[in-house]
């Protein structure tokens, strides 16, 4: 019968394309394992506490990262100084105040779009603008800036996915009481986002930790045998903030070093600061998911 | 129930129109709020009864597009409280609500019923303590919660969410309490304690409850209007209006004929 | 107040916009007084560091292109099969391990497949081919295409989810089967969709730096064919960035210029993946 092997003809191509779909995601899948298989079996022998506190060094036995995850971490730590406060501030902007006029439009547009602003180009404008224009150096400042505005659009919009899922009901509960705005959005609406808030931001922080080309262009080193100022002097006011212009290193530029060298050795190096590197990107996913659920299991709506 | 005198008037609403963008939604709305009586606002669905109700509290001032014509005073001032040079943050200052859905902020019972002091500068810890338990005595409720007024609001079950809104929109004292179909979420038994506590209420403020269920309205008002399709078709006393209506239109949706 | 005070936050990504688009235009104005447009697009050298500087920038274009050719060559299609299967045919426990899955992959650093393109892929590749450069934009192209599969997978399994579920039921009620279905009546519904998820992947490739700067090498040659070495205009930037360039000098300016392509190129694409989005709503 006819249909009988149309039925069938059809199940088999059907099946095809099951083969096909498989054989697709089995690809990116594949990939990972290769990654970290290749990255492992090359680093993993390099990893050890003195790889951890040792400068970078012209015999790869003896180079080490120490200057290049305190680097990576100081830098973190301007770039989320920075970016929380803009980007929360923005994100409370649109989704509480901005009327629906063509300004807003602009910044929503503006947002989108410089999401799709290749990582690079926003090196180009921190050479040109922090480096030069405004004087400040190929330092640790410039560095954090640099990536509070590669990561601004993220923070921003899961900052204001995180506050438009606070119902409305609060909100009305608290204007009924005769809350102002600013009342309402900084007694409720803040306090409930804020799971939300700190997930997205440590996901946006964990891509700036991978980032090295806009780094690069504005002049990271990766010879750097020293250390940052710390924080602290012994005199008044015992503050310090000498380390915000010191030059830096970060970790993929590192990785990025050791992997431009001819000689072999260097490459182990290289697996083993990658190994860190992916270390911490999935720490701080692993965090990120954390508080999502925590934060999910206190308030339940 | 009869009263030696006709009761003071808290507000006065006069000619009320209310537009939603073009759409029309309340039309020439005139009547006059009894002071420490429980006015019941009834009507079949999408008749305007809740919109009625929120430009009491000027609710509709947090959305764009809504636009109110004529007048609500209140009284004593004599302020026309949907005035848009009165600032909706005094006039919510002086009446509060109590929604549909029960709504208690994600803190603790404590806190909850201490936002609405806070924000009027409340702060010294014993007097909050003080006029946090009042309120929650005044909704039915201390007894409940007072050996754990700092955990958190939302553990209570529905019926005592519910009263915990209440206490909270006590705690500041209002002039008018709105409750907007305060039970509709809730069991019976929640339900029958929430209409207890209007009624002991009710000498204490002044309470407009907008209700689907002509029953509620019966048992705990003492006025009564019938909105229909965004009009007043009648309003007056609860007992005559639903033993004998003067509109046809009110017998009908009272008798069941639509709804 | 603090509504402005908030105001001029989101007015912050305004400013980084024009910031952008101010600097490129600023620092290349020189350069174009230096270099003549026409010399610039036809120019078959890309040599400004060198004594007798040529300043076209087409085997810079060549480059980016071919590497972005071949890496769409290895999404578009692993990325929308993907998209087919999770969205049509998977049931939910696939879904909720492959997904996870992708997304891991967009967490991997970029140095990182760098590493993993030079390293393992070349290396694996010349087995094929033997006389495969060490650098060559095969490898990097390859990578940067799995890297951008999540991009082009998610975004158009989103379109495909949005195609109603009553229009699957009438197919399925004729006794279509799973993959017809898909093919036949979801796809097409949710082609501008699907074309429109194409372009952020797109525009990722153009833009990536540091997989091409570590193994496709950094010599610009203007050449269409992949097995080759050649340098990205992105590796270019990176390249100069590397090494000592004074601040003014047409070498510094040049980068500029080349970022001025690049983000020309990309805003082609994001706009026209915007205007399909656009037609693709409208359709519903």
């Amino acid at each position: 019968m006819r249909v009988a092997s149309t039925i069938a003809r059809n199940r088999f191509l059907d099946s095809l394309f099951t083969v096909a779909s498989l054989l697709a995601m089995l690809v990116g899948f594949v990939t990972l394992l290769a990654l970290f298989l290749g990255l492992a079996v090359d680093g993993w022998p390099r990893l050890t506490w003195r790889f951890f506190t040792s400068y970078p060094s012209r015999f790869p036995e003896e180079a080490g990262i120490l200057s290049a995850w305190v680097g990576t971490t100081v830098v973190m730590l301007v770039t989320a100084l920075t970016a929380v406060p803009v980007g929360v501030a923005a994100a409370v902007y649109l989704e509480e105040y901005a009327p629906r006029n063509r300004l807003t439009d602009l910044i929503e547009i503006n947002i989108a779009n410089l999401a799709g602003v290749p990582s690079i180009v926003y090196g180009l404008l921190a050479l040109g603008l922090l480096v030069y224009q405004l004087g400040l150096g190929q330092s640790i400042l410039t560095a954090g800036l640099t990536l509070a505005l590669l990561i601004l659009p993220i923070v921003v919009t899961s900052a204001r996915e995180a506050v438009r899922s606070v119902p409305n009901s609060i909100r009305e509960a608290a204007y009924a009481l005769g809350a102002t705005k600013w009342q309402t959005v900084k007694d409720h609406v803040l306090p409930s986002a804020t799971g939300g808030i700190l997930t997205g931001l440590i996901i946006a922080l964990s891509r700036a930790i991978g980032e090295s080309a806009p780094l690069i262009t504005i002049g990271a080193l990766s010879f750097i045998a020293f250390l940052p100022h710390p924080p602290w002097q012994p005199e008044l006011p015992y503050l310090s903030f000498q380390w915000l212009m010191d030059p830096f290193t970060v970790m993929p530029i590192q990785m990025f070093n050791w992997v431009s060298r001819p000689q072999e050795e260097f490459h182990a190096n290289a697996a083993a600061a990658g190994l860190v590197l992916m270390g911490m990107t999935l720490a701080m996913n692993g965090l990120a998911i954390a508080i999502r659920a925590r934060f999910r299991k206190r308030i339940k709506w | 129930m009869l009263s030696a005198t006709p009761p003071a008037v808290k507000a006065h609403v006069k000619h009320l129109e209310f537009y939603y963008d073009t759409a029309h939604v309340l039309k020439n709305i005139s009547l006059a709020i009894p002071e420490k009586q429980v006015t019941a606002v009834i009507g079949p669905s999408g008749c305007g009864k809740t919109t009625y109700l929120r430009c009491f509290n000027r609710m509709h001032d947090l959305y764009p597009g809504n636009r109110y014509e004529g007048e609500i005073i209140l009284h004593p001032d004599n302020v026309n409280i949907i005035s848009p040079t009165v600032d909706p943050i005094e006039v919510r200052m002086r009446i509060s609500m109590v929604f549909q859905k029960p709504n208690p902020f994600p803190q603790t019972i404590f806190e909850n019923v201490a936002y609405g002091l806070r924000i009027r500068g409340w702060t010294g810890r014993p007097a909050l303590d003080e006029k946090v338990e009042q309120a929650l005595r005044r909704a039915a409720l201390w007894d409940e919660v007072k050996d754990r007024l700092h955990h958190p609001g939302l553990t209570l079950s529905g019926g005592q969410q519910q009263r915990l809104c209440i206490a909270r929109a006590l705690a500041t004292e209002p002039e008018i309490l709105l409750f907007d179909e305060p039970t509709s979420a809730l069991d019976p038994s929640a339900t029958s304690r929430i209409e207890e506590l209007m009624l002991d209420l009710k000498n204490q403020v002044t309470i407009i409850v907008v209700t689907h269920n002509m029953q509620q309205a019966a048992r705990v008002s003492d006025f009564t209007a019938f909105l229909y399709l965004g009009e007043l078709v009648e309003f007056n006393k609860t007992d005559k209006m639903f033993t004998a209506p003067s509109n046809r239109l009110t017998e009908d949706y009272i008798t069941g004929r639509f709804g | 107040m603090i509504e402005s005070i908030l105001l001029l936050a989101a007015l912050t990504s305004v400013a980084i916009t024009v910031g952008i688009a101010g600097m490129l235009v600023y620092e290349s104005l020189p350069f174009f007084r230096y270099v003549s447009l026409v010399e610039f697009l036809t120019d078959s050298q890309w040599t400004p560091l060198f004594s007798e500087a040529h300043y076209g920038i087409l085997p810079l274009v060549s480059g980016t292109l071919v590497t972005t050719g071949v890496a769409l060559l290895v999404a578009l299609p692993i990325g929308t099969i993907t998209a087919i299967y999770l969205s049509e045919c998977a049931s939910l426990v696939v879904r909720e391990t492959v997904k996870p899955l992708l997304e891991l992959l967009t967490a991997v650093p970029t140095v990182v497949y760098g590493y993993f393109a030079l390293l393992f892929v070349t290396p694996l590749l010349q087995r094929i081919w033997i006389d495969l450069p060490g650098f060559n934009m095969l490898s990097a192209g390859l990578v940067i295409g799995v890297m951008i599969v999540p991009y082009v997978s998610s975004l158009s399994e989103d379109a495909m989810t949005a195609v109603p579920m009553e229009m699957r039921e009438a197919s399925y009620a004729m006794g279509a089967t799973r993959m017809q279905t898909a093919l036949r009546v979801v796809v097409p519904s949710a082609l501008s969709g699907i074309a429109a998820a194409y372009a952020p992947g797109m525009s990722r490739a153009i833009g990536e730096t540091m997989v091409v700067a570590i193994a496709a090498g950094m010599q610009p040659t203007l050449t269409w064919n992949p097995l080759e070495p050649a340098e990205t205009i992105t590796a270019y930037i990176v390249q100069v960035s590397l090494g000592d360039l004074p601040h003014g000098s047409v070498g510094y300016q040049s980068i500029f210029a080349a970022g001025l392509v690049l983000l020309l190129m990309t805003l082609v694409f994001n706009l026209a993946g915007h205007l399909l989005r656009k037609g693709y709503w409208r359709t519903y």
